[in-house]
């Protein structure tokens, strides 16, 4: 791609243990497996390399403990990772002052939390105010941009509540509202939905989409949900033990998954909402004749899949300028439903 | 990984002693063989390995002499000395004090009175309202009416005065320091330590250095109130502060916050719970104190306690100790619902509809007043209509002393003669080297070598200290009185979990009595049994049982429920249920009340010296009287070590039992 990445990290280290500086500098600044486990480091991220476009969601995968919420919070500077580069804005976050580490952090950062951190003494309006607050804006002023943000979520009317008189979703949207108050250009997410029930975690989807429809965030998701990935991701990134072992759109690891890892997450999706007609065309072969009916490449197999099924002979596929790249048939249709992941990555 | 670090032949040790088989009574064994056969060969002992020879004695009370002496009398740049520093500090306190002294009772001027006694009374009744419901409210109501009525007023006033005044300094400093521990661990290292000392000190260690420094009083008795009460409130800090969740600081972070910011909009908010709890144990622990405080100079119920127990006019004493309780079940009651209050949104309109509270207060005060103006009673209650309950009880114990005395006196004869006085005959005979040897292989046992080295500290200290003589029968007075406690407080705990209505009834019971202050719980021992060593060891009893009947419920009732359920199914009778699974189970929570009996006999000892026993409590007695500073902090550290070596050994018992049981 062209673009810039908004923010990115180039081979970030994060080990925990008596003297990581000491072990990264002993191998050159890339120590193998063994010696990382044999003198007991715990490696929570290794190795990591990532770019986040502005405007985009990337997802971040894996399972528990593969080092998704260490590796966010070393964008963020939360944790200060052992070894490697931060760059937002092209600026590299860890050599920057304390200084200007906050000024960035007040005016361009924007963080979710799984168990939604909002100070519990203060109302729904303070709680989102806060932000705010502590850059020194006055009160009128914060209150007044707080409860724009507020209505924005949903909670209009709740301003003069205490987060414990709220449900879970409902607090979940202050701290949304509390992290886009300073309008940040990135946004963190650290599994925002994952302590909410199924039914009130699939509503909070929808609204973080609409709001992301609106307000175009650079944003970084973490999830341990593949069908929350799916449903929400540009692109995904998957770790396993502490190293990105894949990045690429839904359908890329749906369709060449790097290792049996991500195999094993992708194996349960719903192939047919997720995948286009392009992912199962195959180029005509010569002189086969095909039906006059089309289907776009972008669309997804499930909404034409009636349509292929029903034609005796293969569909032509066109694409945007409606010129015919690839033919598709039944056979194509079956094979993707029945297809193990194996066969699929062949 | 905790494995490596210990050598090969101390690892084969442990091995052995924790085989298969018997292996409680391997433990056993092997932890008290060494002391045993240090008792054996005892007789033949050089004695200075029995009893620290005078002269050999570590002169710890001299040094410390020298050093109050110095800062008694030496001048800073010939200008003033460390006494003049603490004097002037302690002047300040006055300003306060006086203030709500004279807001409460006392009137600033003859044209300026006090609140009126039914304006305290109703702020209190709306203070009670508010922080819980209209229940808390007529209680708070009902106990200060009762203090009015029963002609309390006054001195209830002053001792509320200086509970509202130390309270809150004790707090600030308590908090500050958490702050800074909290912050700078090298600080926190060096904190620890001096809170743990400071919280198993004796009420009176503190009061002979205040008395020197400042002088006796009512200001002193307030600033030793001070310096009692906020250890506990800089460790709650540190708790409160380490316990703020990772996620709330983060969010902090991300906010943008400065150090600063995190500190007071974030840290301590979130960590509020905490603090609050506390407010509430400071706040009671001024109580406590203040009564005690009389000893130096302290105005107000105490000091009056005190007096007529000297005079032993029961009767009065027994009414002035009503009033402490119900003072102590109110002010208990009122920050506990502080704590508890939850934040509520406001409702909309104008200043009485969103704070109806305030408004009824200021209504009370105005009211009050105006009413006061007219009817001099509801100012102050006059003397001539003050209720006296004291003939009432003076009755009660005639008719204890006719019916009962014999059985009472035969009672504690038999004890004295058959179990008291032989057990401290055996006691005395005790060497400081068996001591030694068995702290030192229990700490070691279960703390390794740290705890092991702590324990050999205390146990030279004890020895080497000059008053061996004296711990040992405060030791005999504190176990046989454990013993008592404990087996009576397992007995009531155990009963008591048996169903949740009746643990309800005994911890409501319990809860209640622990606020009283410890002076409280002389009264009824005196009232019964005279002045002696068996009527301070029945105080004791009273008040130390307790930690161990509330912690023995607690234990029995917090046994997982799949546990008890898996054990059922398996065809337990209730009473294997009982002994096999949930005894067991319980049995850490049980020894952490144990812990803190023994915390709680230690204390009650040495004010027990009060009604006459020849403990460590008479020297902290005879040294206030001598107004000797340094044997006052020497014997108090004796009865602190006392209390810290019990302590760790079974702190340190009780975590590795909860490990094994995966309790964690
Ligand atoms: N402060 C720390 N000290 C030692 N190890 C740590 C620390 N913080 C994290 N780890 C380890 O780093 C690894 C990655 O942790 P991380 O919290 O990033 O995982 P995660 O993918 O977010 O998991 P989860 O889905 O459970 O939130 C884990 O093995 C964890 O135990
Ligand atoms: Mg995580």
């Amino acid at each position: 791609m062209v673009l810039d990445a908004k923010i990115a990290c180039r081979n970030v280290w994060k080990l925990y243990g008596k003297d990581p500086e000491g072990l990264l500098a002993a191998h050159g600044g890339n120590p193998p497996d063994d010696a990382i486990l044999e003198d007991g480091y715990i490696p929570a991220v290794r190795h990591a390399t990532l770019d986040v476009f502005p405007g985009e969601i990337l997802v971040i995968m894996g399972l528990s403990g593969s080092g998704k919420s260490t590796l966010v919070r070393c964008l963020s500077r939360l944790i200060e990772p052992t070894a490697g580069e931060v760059l937002f804005d092209g600026q590299d976050l860890l050599k920057i002052p304390a200084k200007e580490l906050i000024e960035i952090r007040r005016h361009k950062m924007g963080m979710v939390f799984q168990h939604f951190a909002l100070l519990p003494h203060r109302t729904v309006l303070q709680n989102v105010a806060f932000p705010l607050e502590v850059q020194g804006i006055d009160r009128a002023t914060r209150e007044k941009r707080a409860l724009e943000v507020i209505e924005l979520v949903g909670l209009k009317g709740r301003d003069g509540y205490y987060p414990r008189e709220l449900s879970g979703g409902q607090q979940q949207r202050v701290g949304i509202a509390r992290s886009l108050a300073v309008e940040p250009d990135v946004w963190f997410l650290d599994e925002p939905f994952s302590a909410l029930d199924p039914l009130i975690r699939r509503e909070m989807q929808d609204e973080f989409l609409r709001l992301q429809t609106m307000l175009q965030k650079t944003i970084a998701f973490i999830t341990h949900d593949f069908d929350e990935a799916i449903r929400l991701a540009d692109r995904i990134a998957i770790m396993n033990e502490g190293r990105i072992v894949q990045i690429g759109t839904p359908e890329e690891l749906v369709t060449r998954p790097a290792d049996d890892y991500v195999a094993n997450f992708t194996r349960d999706v719903a192939r047919e909402k997720l995948l286009t007609v392009a992912s199962i065309m195959e180029a005509p072969a010569d002189g086969e004749t095909l039906s006059d009916a089309a289907v776009r490449q972008t669309d997804k197999v499930a909404d034409v899949a009636r349509l292929i099924i029903d034609s005796e002979l293969p569909l032509r596929v066109t694409d945007g300028d409606g010129r015919v790249i690839g033919a598709v048939g039944r056979a194509h249709v079956l094979d993707m439903l029945f297809a193990t992941a194996g066969e699929a990555r062949g | 990984m905790a494995e490596v670090a210990i050598p090969a032949g101390e690892l084969a040790v442990r091995r052995w002693v924790a085989g298969s088989g018997q292996s409680g009574l391997r433990v056993a064994l092997f932890l008290l063989a060494p002391f045993f056969l240090v008792l054996l060969v005892g007789p033949w002992l050089p004695d200075w390995l029995r009893i620290v020879p005078k002269d050999w004695s570590a002169p710890f009370v001299g040094w410390i002499n020298v050093v109050v002496e110095v800062l008694r009398t030496e001048e800073v740049f010939g200008l003033f000395t460390f006494r003049d520093i603490t004097r002037a500090i302690a002047n300040l306190i006055d300003y306060p004090l006086d203030f709500v002294e004279a807001v409460l009772v006392a009137g600033f001027s003859d044209s300026v009175p006090g609140l009126p006694w039914i304006a305290v009374t109703g702020l209190a009744i709306v203070l009670g309202w508010y922080l819980q419901g209209r229940q808390l409210g007529i209680v708070a109501g009902f106990c200060f009416a009762y203090m009015a009525i029963f002609g309390k007023w006054e001195l209830s006033m002053v001792t509320l005065s200086v509970v509202l005044v130390a309270a809150p300094v004790a707090g600030a400093i308590g908090v500050a320091l958490g702050i800074v521990a909290f912050k700078k661990a090298w600080f926190e290292k060096l904190l620890w330590p001096v809170l743990n000392v400071m919280q198993a000190l004796p009420h009176f260690s503190y009061m002979i250095p205040v008395a020197i420094f400042i002088g006796i009083g009512h200001k002193a008795g307030t600033i030793a109130t001070i310096i009692f009460a906020f250890p506990v409130m800089s460790r709650l800090t540190i708790l409160g502060l380490k316990g703020v969740s990772p996620e709330v600081r983060e969010a902090g972070i991300m906010a943008g916050c400065t150090k600063r910011q995190m500190l007071w909009k974030v840290e301590l908010p979130a960590a509020r719970p905490t603090l609050m709890v506390g407010v509430n144990q400071i706040i009671m622990l001024c109580l406590a104190m203040v009564v005690l405080a009389s000893f130096v100079g302290a105005k107000g119920l105490g000091h009056d306690l005190l007096n007529r127990l000297r005079s032993l006019w029961i009767g009065q004493a027994l009414e002035i100790g009503v009033v402490i309780v119900f003072m102590a079940i109110i002010l208990d009651r009122l920050s506990q619902a502080w704590a508890e209050k939850e934040p509520e949104h406001a409702r909309e309109g104008p200043f009485h509809v969103r704070h109806p509270f305030a408004t009824a207060g200021i209504a009370v005060v105005v009211i009050s007043y105006v009413l006061a103006a007219f009817i001099p009673a509801l100012q102050l209650w006059p003397k001539s209509l003050s209720v006296t309950t004291a003939p009432m009880w003076d009755a009660m114990i005639d008719a204890i002393v006719v019916y009962a005395f014999d059985y009472l006196e035969l009672i504690k004869d038999t004890l004295l003669v058959h179990v008291l006085i032989p057990m401290r005959d055996l006691y005395l005979l005790l060497p400081w080297s068996a001591l030694l040897v068995f702290a030192v292989t229990l700490g070691w046992y279960y703390g390794g070598w740290p705890v092991a080295g702590i324990q050999a500290l205390f146990a030279l200290y004890l020895a080497f200290a000059g008053f061996w003589e004296r711990t040992l029968i405060t030791a005999y007075m504190v176990s046989f009185a454990v013993i008592v406690c404990v087996t009576f407080g397992s007995i009531v705990g155990i009963w008591a979990a048996g169903g949740p209505r009746r643990s309800k009834v005994v911890e409501l019971i319990l809860d209640t009595f622990q606020t009283f202050p410890s002076f409280i719980y002389l009264i009824p021992a005196i009232m019964l049994f005279n002045v002696n060593d068996f009527a301070a060891i029945m105080a004791i009893v009273i008040y130390a049982t307790i930690p161990t009947t509330r912690l023995t419920i607690f234990g029995l009732r917090t046994v997982p429920h799949d546990i008890v359920e898996a054990a059922i199914a398996s065809g337990c009778t209730p009473r294997q249920v009982l002994w096999k699974v949930r005894m067991p189970l319980a049995f850490p929570a049980i020894m952490l009340g144990i812990n803190q009996t023994i915390m709680y006999a230690l204390f009650m000892v040495v004010i027990a010296a009060f009604i006459g026993t020849t403990d460590l409590g008479q020297e902290i007695f005879r040294s206030k009287a001598e107004n000797d500073a340094g044997k006052s902090l020497v014997v108090g550290l004796c009865v602190a070590f006392m209390g810290l070596m019990a302590d760790q050994l079974i702190n340190a018992w009780a975590r590795e039992r909860k490990k094994v049981l995966g309790l964690e």
